[in-house]
């Protein structure tokens, strides 16, 4: 009966886009129109093929086939989005590589967001998804709820990447950062976080354990958060249904803020207390040990969803934007660095008695380093947070210094960590196939970053200084262009960062490929058996 | 008033007092007397049911 509404529905939006492809006002709705028909009449004809055929029994295992999909969504949207990252990195360095005939499709201004959505979104959102699925059913006992509901939230979400990614190539754009989608792929993201939300829900509801596991809320509390800021700082009206363009319902200075409210909360609760759910969650298993402090743990997450909400007006100093809210925003900042190194310093500790480990096990390796760039880049932002620091830092280079030392640093490493994790334990296989090839994937990403944020700050410093620096008579010194002059050996050294870092996630790409290739099932265990 | 400042007044009197006291008592009770032995087997969460999910409902009550 199911089959039948769906296929109903199907081929309603089949017809659908179809009128909306020829009515179409421009490109990148138009083609937008084409790959949802397409989506939709492929899916139907899938659904034909399924209808009154008897179903499978419903499995009692856990659910882990959309994990293994979203490992390797997220192995292959990383790579994308690193590749273009450098890729954008040296349009910076060699303006020429603006080639004239991909001028406005794959100019730098088309490809910036492009890279920004696909790390954080694509990369980034596959694998707190993939991930909180997997620890969800683990720490909950039971298997994920809603059956078939995780595949729709799975391949809504894919949907969603790839018509942000397109309409950014064919410039379709709210030019609000990070949430640069128009007003239909907005639509289609809320519908598909709230069904991400229901099924996150519904299988913590139906939990075996007593307790939640830390790691939940704090997946909890991201899934919630993200999907309030999108809501909100999407409120737009089209300007037709044919149409991709639209206009905000706020405008000026509260549009402004709105935008910044969501944008520090995008890195505090998807970037931040995600991630957070992923460390408390496979840094214990890895290591072998429980986390440090369970009741650190508990503090750490009340204060960062307590405090987090509140920094967004840092991002706007000096603007239109009342000073209360932009000290509001600082002191929040600033009080934040507490919560972030208490739950840097769980993190480590966790480790306390198998240091040794970090010798032998390059996976541990690279979860610590992780850590201890969350603890570097929570240092650094409450700082730059500061009027007099963010006098200087704002609008230079020093920004996207800290922002990658925050993104490849900590979310890359935690996220590299937990797909060394799962490979072997989702494909069920003893162990993983090269260690010294993860070792590689270290160094070279370690390299790469450090490389990205030395060039960064130098260059960020320089431009500051440059632009604020004034002659006896009160004039300004430098013109625009004598600093981006100034900055090129800086860029060439950052690119060089990305190409280390995107070699490194190559290399693991090769390594975990290989491991469900070539190293040898898992003996059966015991179901029962005691960890390790 | 408009509506900016009652909101305004709402949120920085007691909004902010329930907020602060809300924090508090988290702190409070996660310290709270009994509560180590709940943490331990909450810590201990991951390293039970890696393979299959728990058999029967509730399997696990905190050893006191």
């Amino acid at each position: 009966m199911w089959n039948y509404l769906k296929l109903i529905i199907l081929g309603l939006i089949a017809l659908l886009a179809a009128i909306a492809a020829n009515f179409g006002r421009d490109l990148p709705y138009q083609v937008h129109a084409i790959i949802i028909m397409l989506v939709a009449g492929g899916l139907f004809l899938w659904t034909v093929r399924r209808t009154d055929e008897p179903s499978p029994p419903t499995s009692l295992e856990y659910m882990d086939g959309v994990v293994r999909a979203g490992v390797i969504a997220t192995a292959f949207w990383g790579v994308v989005g690193f590749l273009v990252g450098t890729y954008i990195a040296f349009q910076l360095a060699f303006p020429s590589l603006n080639f004239e005939w991909a001028e406005g499709f794959a100019n730098f201004g088309r490809l910036r967001p492009l890279h920004t959505s696909a790390v954080i979104f694509a990369f980034g959102g596959n694998a707190l998804i993939a991930t909180s699925f997997y620890v969800v059913q683990r720490t909950s006992a039971v298997r994920l709820w809603g059956g078939n509901y995780a595949w729709f939230v799975f391949w809504g979400y894919q949907l969603f990447i790839v018509l942000a990614a397109t309409g950014y190539l064919l410039g379709a754009t709210q030019s609000k950062e990070y949430a640069e989608p128009e007003w239909y792929v907005d639509i289609w993201l809320a519908i598909v976080w709230v069904s991400y939300l229901v099924v996150f829900m519904g299988t913590i509801l139906t939990r075996k354990e007593r307790h939640i596991y830390v790691a939940n809320w704090f997946t909890l509390s991201f899934i919630v958060t993200v999907a309030m800021l999108h809501i909100t700082n999407n409120i737009s009206i089209p300007v037709s249904i044919f149409g991709s363009k639209s206009v905000q319902l706020f405008s000026g200075v509260q549009d402004a803020m709105t935008q910044w409210w969501y944008g520090h909360n995008a890195v505090g609760f998807f970037l931040t207390s995600g991630f957070l759910g992923m460390m408390y969650y496979f840094v214990p298993k890895q290591a072998n040990r429980p986390v440090y402090s369970y009741k650190l743990s508990i503090i750490h997450f009340w204060a960062l969803t307590f405090l987090y909400i509140w920094a967004g007006p840092h991002h706007l100093h000096y603007t239109a934007l009342p000073d209360w809210a932009s000290t509001l925003g600082m002191v929040f900042s600033i009080i934040l660095w507490m919560p972030s190194w208490g739950g840097m310093i769980n993190g480590l500790m966790t480790l306390s008695g198998a240091w040794d480990k970090l010798r032998t096990d390059p996976i541990l390796r690279i979860m610590v380093l992780a850590i201890g760039f969350y603890g570097m880049s929570t240092f650094e932002g409450p700082v730059m947070s500061i009027r007099a620091v963010n006098a200087l830092s704002h609008y230079t280079d020093w920004t996207i210094g800290h922002v990658h030392s925050g993104a490849l640093g900590w979310n890359g490493m935690i996220t590299f960590g937990a797909l060394y994790y799962l490979t072997p334990a989702l494909w069920n296989r003893e162990r993983l196939y090269s260690l010294s090839l993860v070792n590689w994937h270290f160094w070279l990403a370690t390299i790469g970053i450090i490389l990205y944020a030395s060039s960064m700050w130098v260059t960020g410093i320089m431009e500051g200084l440059m632009w604020r620096e004034v002659d006896a008579n009160g004039f300004l010194v430098n013109s625009f262009a004598d600093t981006v002059a100034a900055k090129f050996p800086m860029y060439v050294v950052r690119g060089l960062g990305g190409v280390m870092f995107l070699a490194g996630a190559i290399i693991m790409c090769y390594n975990l490929w290989m491991t469900v290739r070539r190293v040898p099932a898992k003996a059966d265990t015991p179901a029962m058996a005691p960890a390790e | 008033m408009d509506r900016y400042t009652i909101l305004r007044e709402i949120a920085d009197s007691w909004v902010l007092l329930l907020m602060v006291l809300f924090f508090l008592g988290v702190i409070v009770w996660a310290w709270r007397p009994g509560s180590r032995s709940i943490h331990a087997d909450a810590g201990d969460i991951p390293f039970r049911h890696d393979n299959k999910p728990a058999a029967d409902p509730v399997a696990e009550e905190p050893k006191k």
